[in-house]
């Protein structure tokens, strides 16, 4: 699950990490007056997407009257913002944060994940904050300073030298910067979090050590135990197909060709794809219907296959391990009954009761193309689809 | 031979009264699996599917001198299964358990680090030994006894290397799969050594998928130390970047995790790679024919 910038700073400031003063605001008449509660003679209107990019994208304006800050607010609020992160279509802009101007004097990176080659927690920071930091890595690496932290004993005090050297701050600087992130890893570890970006972070002319952006994701598999963070969930910034596929428990990606997928288990659906793109097709998504797929389960996947106009074919991929094939075949006679498929359906089923699941799909006088194994699945899938 | 279990291996099931619990123990006990024993805290006492059911890992190790524990207790609570198993002394823990939140499993690696036990998964199918032992979910009639050590990141996968190298008459020693988490117990190169010293394995299929940097580590792994005939395949050369392909470690981040950077890696290191996850057992074939 994301968090838009402004939820992700008010958990940091719960934290006690210091961030610039913010208020978000759903209307330009709110961003004004928030503008106005929070002072000065600077503000910045910021778009609240789940994407990175925003700066370029026009997402984060300068404000220097209040009448600035009206029209960008206007100019953000109810748009789409395309970003480089954000797909073709753009994020819908349905919340804008004005926050106080901060004096700037230099840019850094940070961010933690959990690094998969040592298992453990881990701080990247560059002082090349505010570029694209995967950019710096793969030009520049010697500018990335990166720390894995032991779970047992937790992040050590010179761990933060090695990164606040790295970063070449001075010995106050330093000294704020090691209590900032003791706090960052204090909260990355209880709100199970899976990523924490801040770009940048910056010091100010004063020489305090601020988190300028912040950007948080909670691990979906913990949210069982986050009830409190479930309220932060922003479905608009989701893909609506991705979201309905999840209420039925389908692991759906939505992608740009014109064959569709459903398969079970996640490895065989990436497989999938794969063999329908080398025997020259282009997959529309993928779909795992998972090791305990039912036949309302398989229906509802058809509906959602089928919501995509560009689907041509449909090509469902079974190795019935747990499975068993013919649940699957009556789960694919129902639906197509059920929602009128008016595409060719291939259906390639492999493992228990497979010759049962044949036949009822040879006998239901449905149009289905049976195919003997991948390739053939694969092959008749592409012609199917006309490309 | 086979690598990590056999007909000896004497099977505990944490989880053993629940639903998952129940309906795979009963499979893997119908194909022949050495159950001994079932793990379900507050059920001590009773039986459950012919085997008795204790308090505590510790009980039910003391008393059966079972060593391999096979895991289906709830995420919440599986990664606390994990570390009780390897604290009653068992040798081998499949966790089978999907959605376990990867700081739990940050925590059970490093508790576990010093331990001389191994752990298969989480969020896997399991280990199979053809004809002696299956310890998962997988459907155990597509094996046939056989010389190829299969491993994999994938569950249905699996089953796909394992039938085709039924149907090409190779059979299969071991089949381990290792589980789509970011953060697991074994990996490809354990598993590869493993095979590497099995005199019963003639060559190993190794089926990957996009994420992390295991397939890259164990290419520079098989350079040195694996002379036996590797097929080896990716998933996910049209998965984009940044989204999670269903599994929790299938995605790729910041430009690293690739299906091409590990095929390259891979064909670098001398296996024989293929393209179509359909050819893994006519190529495996075909390597040990010439």
């Amino acid at each position: 699950m994301n968090l838009h910038e402004y939820q992700s700073k008010r958990l940091f400031a719960d934290y006690g990490i210091p961030v610039p003063q913010g208020v978000p605001a759903e209307s330009a008449d709110d961003a004004v007056q928030a503008a106005g509660k929070l002072g000065g003679d600077l503000w910045v209107v910021k778009a609240q997407v789940h994407a990175g990019g925003r700066g370029k994208a026009g997402g984060v304006k300068l404000a220097r009257s209040a009448d600035d800050v009206r029209q960008f607010a206007e100019e953000m609020l109810g748009k789409q913002l395309v970003t480089h992160q954000s797909g073709p279509d753009g994020l819908p802009v349905n919340i804008v944060y004005v926050e106080a101007g901060s004096d700037i004097d230099r840019e850094l990176y940070l961010s933690m994940l959990v690094d998969r080659e040592v298992n453990k927690v881990s701080f990247i920071a560059s002082a090349a904050g505010g570029m694209d930091i995967e950019k710096v890595a793969a030009e520049t690496p010697e500018q990335i300073f990166s720390v894995a932290v032991s779970p047992a004993a937790g992040l050590q005090s010179y761990q933060a030298r090695q990164l606040a050297f790295g970063l070449g701050l001075d010995k106050t600087q330093a000294r704020q910067f090691a209590d900032l992130i003791s706090r960052l890893y204090r909260l990355y570890i209880e709100k199970d979090a899976s990523l924490v970006e801040v770009n940048p972070l910056i010091v100010t002319k004063a020489g305090d050590v601020i988190a300028l952006d912040a950007k948080i994701n909670i691990e979906d598999n913990a949210l069982f135990r986050h009830k409190d963070l479930l309220g932060l969930r922003d479905t608009s910034q989701e893909d609506p197909t991705e979201r309905e596929a999840a209420e039925h428990d389908l692991n759906y990606v939505s992608l740009d060709g014109d064959i569709a997928c459903m398969v079970n288990g996640a490895g065989l659906a990436m497989a999938t794809m794969d063999l329908i793109k080398l025997h020259g097709g282009e997959p529309a998504n993928f779909l795992d219907v998972g090791g305990g797929a039912t036949s309302e389960r398989v229906a509802a996947a058809f509906k959602l296959i089928l919501s995509n106009e560009k689907v041509r074919a449909i090509l469902v991929n079974i190795f019935g391990g747990i499975v068993r094939c013919d649940l699957i075949a009556e789960g694919i006679i129902d639906a197509v009954k059920e929602v009128g498929v008016s595409v060719p359906v291939i259906a390639r089923l492999e493992g228990t009761n497979v010759e049962k699941g044949r036949r009822l799909l040879a006998e239901s006088g449905l149009d289905i193309i049976s195919a003997t194994d991948l390739t053939d699945a694969a092959k008749k899938a592409v012609a199917a689809s006309g490309s | 031979m086979s690598i990590l279990v056999d007909s000896s291996s004497k099977i505990v099931c944490q989880g053993i009264t629940g639903n998952q619990g129940s309906f795979h123990t009963e499979q893997c006990i119908e194909y022949g699996s050495n159950v001994v024993a079932g793990v379900t805290p507050n059920r001590g006492g009773e039986e459950h599917l012919g085997v008795p059911v204790f308090n505590t890992m510790r009980d039910a190790v003391a008393a059966t001198d079972a060593d391999v524990s096979m895991i289906y207790v709830p995420a919440p609570f599986a990664a606390d299964a994990i570390l009780e198993a390897a604290d009653s002394g068992v040798g081998l823990i499949v966790c089978i358990t999907e959605g376990i939140p990867v700081l739990d499993m940050v925590r059970v690696k490093a508790a576990i680090a010093d331990s001389d036990c191994r752990l298969i998964g989480p969020n896997c199918p399991g280990i199979i030994t053809p004809d002696e032992c299956k310890i998962g979910i997988m459907p155990g009639f597509i094996h046939r006894k056989g010389r190829i050590g299969v491993v994999s990141r994938s569950g249905t996968l699996t089953y796909e290397a394992v039938y085709q190298t039924t149907q090409n008459e190779l059979g299969q020693s071991t089949c381990v799969g290792i589980g789509g988490d970011p953060v697991r117990g074994m990996n490809f190169i354990d598993c590869l050594a493993l095979f590497q010293a099995d005199p019963e394995t003639d060559g190993i299929v190794m089926v990957g998928e996009i994420g992390g940097t295991d397939e890259e580590a164990a290419a520079e792994f098989m350079q040195s130390e694996v002379t036996k005939p590797v097929v080896a395949y990716i998933a996910g050369v049209t998965a984009p970047p940044g989204k999670r392909m269903g599994h929790a470690g299938a995605i790729i981040a910041g430009g690293k995790g690739t299906a091409e950077d590990k095929f390259r890696a891979l064909d670098k290191a001398g296996a024989a790679t293929v393209r179509s996850p359909a050819e893994l057992g006519s190529k495996m074939f075909e390597l040990l024919s010439s």
